[in-house]
């Protein structure tokens, strides 16, 4: 009977912070097979991270092993010298972690880097240097060469995640440890990265530890998975299985608080989780869970559940799951009722109009540009998705609207029919006031030494003339309105956590009214659970007071859930535009298809992938003609081709209401698309 | 890399004119003393209204400037009104004095504050480190006098090691007797320089220690000092080299004090001299002097940075 | 349906400061040692013993013993009472020109950090020629223009040479802050450019600013104590502590240490004093 590859049997793991031992990892046992891919899912704070360094025996300087082993191939970690863990890592176990351009060495060539690892593993350093040339072609590196004699920072993100992935594979690891490689990746790339994953998977037999925060990703990369709860495995068992048939209400709650393709604003309501999860390392009694669980009772807190069987090589540590899937929805509501319509403008009427909106940006000399024609419209109570990679410009295109930079000649907005300056000092506090934003890192938009009211009645003052005393009263409404506790008040953004920070930066958007919010990411760094409340929060003030929004988002079901309207962009320039179901179900854009196949689906279906070869250009260098078309997968054979090279498509409608920039007709994309 | 070369120094001479006004404009004052002191206290209004139109000191402050920039550009430098001798005459000896203190003094400071850094920093937090950083940045505060009067007292009057005037007796002392004199003062200087360079050292060792290239290199397999070697020490020198730029001017300033406790004849008492003296046309060419050198290190330090850190110098190559 | 908060109450962030730096030891004993100069700044005749220039041609170049602790200068005055009540001036004007300094380029750096643009352009060429020369040297070249020193100038002189210097500090913080989004969130509020400098971007730069105070603080003590040495810097016959090295180091090579050792223990003492505060705050405010 081979040994499994790595076995981790009751494990914990302590932080030693300011003198307290915290626990991280409380008695983590999970086994994976030689050959097999595990996936741990968990949100922030679970301990995910720790786990997957502990696979390879590393830890912080205040970090210890309290209780529990690490098996390798039958044999004992924590009771191995370090020279033999050393061994163990140069040959056996390897592992990739997020932003792969921190991973490398700023002041060593990509080549000697790769190098070192085949030099450790005992061979010469000519021998090295050509091994090093052939792991690079074997993740489809074009041009091997050069790279080798490059610097990380030339390298773009993906680029030098395959970089990592050479030197990790490089030894020919039985065990691969992978800790969110791709987030922080756009994602036709992630998708490239992954599919990359699973065909060297295929060619070298490795097992793999892949922990993310992501189900679609685990979904589509895992045989079995793990659910990580507060440093506690809650459930594991097959994927499929457990996807389908999830046994603890943690996981049932999670997977029904992602927003899935079908859902939409109009007629569905996020499910959420009630609390926020633990802090790394809080002290906790009995069941991990119990805090936020719906069928909690009495015996969940005495002690920790033990592990019960409920399907073949499926565990749940809870003592009511046959009730999991019954687990009541957790759908919270607005406090101010929904009655309180009270808005006199009809709903869809134009409320702002965007029309050739252009920036060009100086860098080093030459005009870099940034934002190139775009023309949206919004409308009143309406949502507006603007979705996109990197270099879309979809940041530039918010700061223009608000006024943040100036935008080019021939550039106009519209806001209710009254046409805006190109800088906020040129604009009137009523029309600044009638447009906000909601960043998407919460830290940094909420001044820190400022107290939660004061950040709001700040912005009621200006924006709503009221004198200080009144602001600091309405200010307090509004708060509570966003469900801010009275007690918290008085705090200081530091002391929030990401969810409630957020809502601050809700309220204080809202303070003064106003008609359209940018939302920009503002829930990217939110964990999946707390997402769902503050989705559900802009639902509601949407309905409330009819305010309309442009949301800007990397994660295409968010998007696809909260909006009425679509605009799709690459390089500056929009490449489709319409109705939320008209851009999803398609005919597409190429460039759409191709973003959409790159989402993994967390129901499990199998996307037909549409690559996208190649990276983004860069927009101080874009090719001729159409945008896309050195990436293009839908220009060979379409019979357009010498127009895709040499005129740049305009922005046709191609249907009522759907406007899409291409040169191919839209009858030959269905007929493509849906083969 | 050529453009950046061309940018850099260009700005470089930017800020020697800037520095050169600068001098010039502050000891434009200095002449109307003087025209007294030659004169004799007694001297009416009138002559010394004379005198100052007779040397040029009446046009406009800017006309002056100019005219003086542009001698000194030719390599005329003025007289001395102390000692009616051409500045460079005595300035030349003294800076090339100076100079000799500086390169012994920099020969021991700069791989010892390298050293007290990187221990430091792989000692983090512990006893080492502590001792290393509290005492090295309190004995950067304490003044070079004082620092060179309890060095005399300890090495040169109560045990005597080290010889209490840094200029040899002798008239043609060899190169090892120079060197043994200039011992002391530059353990004086080391006092002083030592805190700062060897923080900077430590703060970029621990950013290297704490990096995550750092932990890809003990991931793939590296011992703990095999990575350090390979991957941390050249990370953590660049922002060494910079600091050390930053600290000539210290350098500069504290030879003042230095050269008079220690009697060495060297730039810094000629200046101070000058000062006493409002020697102006010795006291300008001096004081411009002192900042074309540190210009200079600035200038070298930010061109070997620029060499040494990648992403700089392949910037610039595109 | 709340999420809860992480950690502790609001109020408590200054409280949790202030006991980090009283178990911080090199900030207690620097901060004892600088209590104690500035007492006998304040109340340095009723700490000495005798009057600075009480003389006793009786005891001249005494050593130190029970009737004059640190024994007597050439003209049999007291040197331990020199010494306390010598500090008075170091401390008066290391402070004033610290003070001065501070505000000055704290105020130039927020605008400059700020506003950016030409102004600050000039601004950074105009700081880089300044600081090619050394502090030494500008302030001996000042007060020489000047013609004479008293504290004023003194003051005002060091004060302004180290404004550039705060200034550049400051300005590298305020760049920092400018790039965070509730700056933007400000500028989407109308409001105007000096409540985004003061009230929004200074609190937050606080913490540069009280370190940057206490460091220039150490380098103003370093100077005063230098020019005095150099003859600079104050009135001829004040009883200050660099003076009193300068008049009295000659004479250690006949073995009379003492009128030498003493003041210039206290200048050490003191510049390091102020060196373990700012360290201190600096772990504080985790900077």
């Amino acid at each position: 009977m081979t040994p499994p590859t790595l076995e981790l049997r009751d494990l914990r793991v302590t932080y030693t912070v300011r003198g307290i031992d915290r626990q991280v990892l409380r008695g983590v046992s999970l086994s994976i097979a030689p050959g097999e891919s595990y996936g741990l899912v968990g949100e922030s704070g679970c301990g995910k991270s720790t786990a997957a360094f502990a696979a390879m025996r590393y830890l912080p300087r205040n970090g210890k092993i309290a209780e529990g082993s690490i098996l390798f191939e039958g044999q004992d970690m924590t009771l191995m010298s370090d020279p033999e863990v050393a061994s163990l890592r140069t040959s056996a176990i390897s592992m990739i972690y997020q932003n792969p351009l921190s991973a490398l060495n700023p002041t060593i060539r990509i080549g000697h880097q790769l190098a070192e690892v085949f030099r450790l593993n005992g061979h010469s350093k000519e021998e090295a240097f050509v091994l090093a040339g052939e792991a690079l072609q074997r993740v489809h590196i074009a041009d091997p060469e050069k790279v080798m004699r490059r610097y990380p920072h030339h390298l773009s993100g993906g680029m030098a995640q395959r970089v990592v992935i050479a030197m990790a594979l490089a030894s020919n690891p039985r065990l691969l440890v992978m800790d969110e490689p791709t987030t922080g990746l756009d994602a036709t790339v992630e998708a490239e990265v992954l599919d990359l994953v699973r065909e060297l998977r295929r060619d070298t037999g490795t097992a793999v530890l892949f922990i993310s925060h992501n189900l679609g990703v685990i979904r589509h990369m895992c045989d079995r998975v793990g659910v990580l709860y507060a440093g506690s495995i809650v459930e594991q068992g097959k994927t499929a299985d457990l996807f389908s048939n999830p046994s603890h209400p943690y996981t049932v709650g999670l997977l029904r608080c992602i927003p899935r393709g079908g859902l939409h604003k109009n007629t569905d309501r996020l499910d959420t989780i009630p609390g926020t999860p633990p802090a790394l390392g809080a002290q906790l009694n009995g069941c991990v869970f119990a805090d936020r669980c719906a069928h909690v009772e009495e015996a969940c807190r005495a002690a920790t559940p033990d592990l019960v069987a409920v399907g073949e090589s499926h565990t749940v540590r809870c003592i009511f799951h046959s009730k999991s899937a019954s687990l009541p929805r957790a759908i919270d509501s607005l406090s101010v009722s929904d009655a309180d319509q009270n808005d006199q403008r009809v709903k869809g009427s134009r409320l702002l109009d965007i029309d050739h909106l252009s920036k060009a940006f100086t860098q080093d000399g030459h005009s870099v540009q940034v934002v190139n024609d775009v023309s949206m419209k919004v409308g009143v109570g309406e949502t507006l998705g603007l979705v996109g990679e990197s270099g879309a410009g979809k940041t530039t295109i918010a700061k223009l609207i608000l006024g943040l930079t100036g935008f080019d000649a021939d550039s106009h907005i519209v806001l209710d029919g009254k046409e805006l300056a190109g800088t906020l000092n040129k604009r009137s506090v009523q029309d600044v006031g009638a447009m906000q934003i909601v960043f998407q890192n919460p830290d940094q938009a909420l001044n820190r030494r400022h107290s939660v009211t004061h950040i709001v009645s700040r912005a009621v003052q200006k924006l709503g003339g009221l004198s200080a005393s009144d602001s600091t009263t309405r200010a307090r409404e509004l708060l509570s309105s966003m469900r801010v506790d009275i007690s918290l008040h008085a705090a200081r953004p530091l002391q929030l956590s990401g969810g409630l920070k957020q809502r601050v930066a809700i309220a204080r958007a809202f303070a003064g009214a106003p008609q359209l919010v940018v939302c920009d990411e503002p829930t990217s760094a939110l964990d999946v659970s707390v997402q769902a409340t503050i989705l559900n929060l802009l639902v509601d003030l949407q309905k409330k007071d009819g305010t309309s929004f442009i949301f800007i988002s990397h994660d295409l079901g968010v998007v696809r859930y909260i909006s009425d309207k679509i605009a799709v962009l690459y390089l500056g320039r929009i490449v489709e535009y319409g109705d939320s179901s008209q851009v999803f179900q398609g005919p597409h854009h190429p460039y759409t298809e191709a973003l959409l196949s790159s989402v993994p689906n967390i129901d499990g279906s199998i996307r037909k992938r549409i690559p996208l070869t190649g990276v983004i250009p860069s927009p101080s260098n874009p090719p001729s003609g159409c945008v896309l078309h050195p990436r293009c997968s839908r220009m060979a054979g379409s019979g357009v081709e010498h127009l895709c090279t040499s005129t740049e498509p305009a922005l046709n409608e191609v249907e009522p209401g759907h406007f899409m920039r291409c040169h191919i007709p839209l009858d030959q994309l269905r007929t493509v698309q849906t083969q | 890399m050529l453009r950046f070369l061309v940018k850099r120094t260009g700005l470089a001479v930017v800020t020697l004119f800037i520095v050169s006004g600068i001098v010039f404009f502050m000891t434009s004052i200095l002449p109307g003393d003087q025209a007294r002191q030659l004169l004799g206290r007694e001297a009416s209004a009138e002559s010394v209204k004379l005198w100052r139109i007779e040397n040029g000191f009446n046009r406009p402050l800017v006309v002056q400037y100019f005219s003086w920039i542009s001698k000194v550009l030719r390599g005329d430098l003025g007289m001395s009104l102390q000692y009616d001798l051409p500045v460079s005459e005595i300035l030349a000896p003294a800076a090339s004095k100076s100079a000799q203190l500086a390169i012994v003094a920099l020969i021991i400071i700069v791989p010892v504050s390298i050293l007290g850094g990187v221990v430091a920093a792989m000692n983090r937090d512990k006893l080492a480190d502590r001792l290393i950083t509290v005492g090295g940045l309190s004995a950067t505060v304490i003044p070079e006098f004082v620092w060179s009067v309890i060095l005399i007292l300890i090495f040169g009057v109560a045990f005597r090691i080290f010889p209490i005037s840094a200029f040899p007796s002798e008239e043609d002392a060899d190169l090892l007797i120079r060197v043994y004199h200039l011992i002391l003062p530059s353990i004086a200087l080391l006092l002083v320089l030592f805190g700062y360079i060897s923080r900077i050292t430590r703060a970029g060792v621990i950013e290297a220690l704490d990096s995550d290239y750092m932990r890809t290199a003990v991931l793939k397999g590296h011992t703990k000092r095999a990575a350090v070697f390979r991957h941390v020490l050249r990370n953590a020198l660049l922002p060494t080299i910079a600091v050390i730029a930053t600290q000539v001017p210290y350098l500069v300033g504290g030879l003042i004090a230095i050269e008079r406790v220690f009697n060495y004849p060297g730039f810094g008492s000629v200046l101070l001299a000058a000062v006493t003296a409002k020697d102006f046309s010795l006291l300008q060419t001096a004081v411009l002097l002192t900042g074309v050198v540190i210009v200079c290190f600035q200038l070298l330090s930010d061109v070997l940075f620029a060499l040494l850190n990648p992403r700089i110098r392949q910037r610039v190559a595109e | 349906m709340n999420d809860s908060t992480q950690s502790t109450p609001k109020g408590t962030v200054a409280q949790e400061r202030i006991a980090v730096l009283r178990k911080n030891k090199a900030f207690v004993v620097g901060s004892s040692i600088l209590i104690f100069w500035i007492i006998c700044a304040i109340f340095g005749k009723l700490i000495a013993r005798y009057e600075i220039d009480q003389m006793d041609f009786e005891a001249t170049y005494a050593a130190p013993s029970g009737k004059y602790w640190f024994g007597t200068d050439g003209l049999g005055q007291d040197i331990y009472s020199r010494v306390i009540i010598g500090s008075r001036l170091i401390i008066l004007i290391a402070f004033s020109a610290t003070a001065l300094g501070t505000a000055v380029g704290a105020s130039i750096g927020l605008i400059a950090g700020y506003l950016k643009g030409t102004f600050d352009m000039i601004l950074m060429r105009i700081l880089e020629a300044i600081s090619a020369i050394p502090v030494i040297i500008v302030a001996l070249l000042a007060i020489a223009a000047v013609g004479g020193s008293s504290t004023i100038i003194t003051i005002l002189i060091i004060g302004f040479i180290f404004a550039p210097n705060v200034a550049r500090t400051i300005r590298a913080a305020v760049l920092a802050e400018a790039e965070y989004e509730y700056v933007a969130a400000a500028k989407l509020r109308s409001e105007k450019t000096s409540h985004i400098l003061f009230k929004e971007i200074l609190p937050n730069v606080m913490p540069t600013l009280i370190v940057e105070f206490t460091v220039r603080l150490g380098y103003a003590i370093f100077a005063v104590a230098t020019l005095s040495f150099l003859g600079a810097g104050v009135e001829a016959g004040s009883p200050d502590w660099g003076t009193q090295v300068a008049d009295t180091w000659s004479l250690i090579f006949s073995n009379t240490y003492w009128p030498t050792l003493f003041p210039a223990i206290a200048i050490a003492s003191l510049a390091v004093s102020i060196n373990l505060i700012s360290d201190g705050l600096l772990e504080v405010f985790e900077l």
